[in-house]
């Protein structure tokens, strides 16, 4: 078995490395702009207009939240091919297996966390805002001034776990024929006919990203909250 | 200047405000008293433009504002620059130190420099007696202490009006008066301060001006001398007797 797990690991791990993390990564990114972006539009209160660019917002966090991952990303790859726009895309949106993926946990990433931050953002008391205006500043200088540094204190765990979900998440993304993490340990059970050990073997793997990142959101959780922990 | 005139303010069909006419005149302390939902808290609101009464005049200096029309989102973040408003939870910001507090509407809405804006914030923490507390947070400061951060901030402004509503409701005496003594210090510097209190010790020494509201209307409007003095008033006899439990 010590054999298995000596050849098995290094091209896990080179996996990991290549596909895995990259991907949880840069949808995590790119997840929490749209996650910012969708929270503001939200809880603004101008009306007109806007009021419809709040709902297709609106619509679209309900979307992603309420449908699964997984078809979400079988929607993404194998169906877009096929809607077919007269002009903008005559035969069918076609992605590659990577970017199908990155834009749809985006997506799915981005919709949990704009209610994290939404919820962030509504949790800081009324005072706050107003001792901001009194001293005149605008709405985006309250905003970025005062309310969103307190509020990414109250977001950093909810983040962090939506962002271990994610990293777990990623090894959906073998469904679309990304060689990720878990796509390796499946082919590697295939040719050695030893899935007990590669699946934990890969499921150890996941534990030990998810554990690393754990300690990471502890570290953060104390920098982020140095000002109440001063406190009594 | 700062004055309004025929102030109306509903919330929800209820008419908090009534054609309400009432002046602040500048380097005086104007004390606004009255009894509980008047209207004492939502009439200074409206003067920082927190709350927007659906009609009636708005003089600051020589401009004049028409609540009615509304004010543009430029003309009111002028008018809050000139106003500072100190409220009874402080609301500091819980993020920042205490110097940076007070630093933070200078630099941010003024445009001072870090350094003209720190020494500003370190001279105003000495004047309010806590010069050693610089570095630290809101939340390990004492209730007395935060107000006088949040009066230190108020000042790094250098507003022509300061509005306080019941700055002191939420302490204990001892500390009351801490910052009863540094509000008062203001009032001999001939700042302009507008003070919603139940303190009518207080009121008696500082006001220059008492204004007297119920139901959303000025009930009297004079001297602090007039309003102790004021025999011919029941309901201002009946609310100082009230206030000072002499019918205990
Ligand atoms: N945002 C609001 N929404 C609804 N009603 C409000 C609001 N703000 C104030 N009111 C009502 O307006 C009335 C006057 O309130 P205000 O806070 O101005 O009174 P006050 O004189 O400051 O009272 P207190 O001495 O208790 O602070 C009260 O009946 C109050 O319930
Ligand atoms: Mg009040």
């Amino acid at each position: 078995m010590w054999e298995i797990i000596k050849t098995a690991l290094p091209q896990l791990i080179a996996a990991g490395l290549k596909y895995t993390i990259p991907i949880a990564l840069i949808s995590f990114a790119i997840g929490l702009v749209i996650a910012l972006i969708t929270a503001l539009i939200r809880i603004s209160t101008r009306g007109g207009f806007f009021k419809l660019i709040k709902l297709i917002f609106r619509f679209y966090v309900w979307l992603f939240r309420s449908t699964p991952l997984l078809v979400q990303l079988f929607i993404v790859y194998f169906g877009l091919p096929y809607l077919k726009i007269s002009g903008l895309a005559p035969n069918g949106i076609k992605l590659d297996p990577l970017t199908a993926g990155i834009i749809t946990f985006s997506l799915n990433t981005g919709a949990y966390c704009s209610e994290t931050i939404r919820a962030a953002i509504l949790s800081i008391p009324n005072g706050q805002w107003e001792a901001a205006y009194s001293l005149g500043m605008t709405k985006v200088k309250a905003l970025r001034r005062i309310i969103l540094p307190q509020a990414l204190r109250v977001s950093v765990p909810p983040l962090a776990n939506s962002f271990i979900s994610l990293v777990k998440d990623t090894s959906l993304a073998a469904s679309i024929t990304i060689v990720e993490m878990f796509e390796v340990s499946q082919q590697i059970a295939a040719e050695n006919y030893q899935p007990l050990v590669m699946y934990c073997l890969v499921a150890l793997l996941y534990a030990v990203a998810c554990t690393i990142l754990s300690w990471l959101q502890g570290y953060l959780e104390k920098v982020t909250s140095r000002y109440v922990v001063a406190g009594h | 200047m700062l004055k309004v005139e025929k102030l109306s303010k509903s919330f929800n069909g209820h008419q908090v405000l009534k054609d309400l006419t009432v002046d602040f005149p500048e380097h005086q302390t104007t004390v606004i008293l009255g009894p509980s939902g008047s209207g004492k808290s939502t009439l200074l609101r409206s003067l920082n433009l927190l709350e927007r009464p659906e009609a009636g005049k708005y003089y600051f200096d020589q401009q004049i504002f028409d609540f009615a029309k509304g004010i543009s989102s430029k003309d009111t973040l002028a008018i809050r620059r000139q106003t500072e408003m100190v409220f009874q939870g402080y609301n500091l910001f819980p993020h920042l130190t205490v110097l940076k507090n007070i630093m933070e509407g200078p630099i941010q809405v003024l445009g001072s420099k870090k350094a003209a804006a720190e020494v500003l914030a370190r001279q105003l923490l000495a004047k309010v007696s806590l010069a050693d507390k610089a570095d630290a947070y809101p939340n390990q400061l004492s209730g007395g202490q935060a107000q006088r951060v949040a009066i230190a901030r108020s000042l790094a402004m250098q507003p022509k009006y300061i509005l306080l509503d019941e700055p002191t409701s939420a302490l204990d005496p001892e500390l009351e008066l801490e910052v009863l003594k540094v509000l008062l210090q203001l009032s001999e510097e001939k700042k302009s301060l507008v003070i919603v209190t139940h303190n009518l010790a207080f009121a008696s020494k500082a006001a220059d001006k008492i204004v007297f509201i119920e139901n959303g209307q000025v009930l009297f409007d004079d001297s602090k001398q007039a309003f102790f003095a004021a025999e011919q008033q029941p309901r201002i006899k009946d609310f100082i007797s009230a206030m000072t439990f002499a019918k205990l």
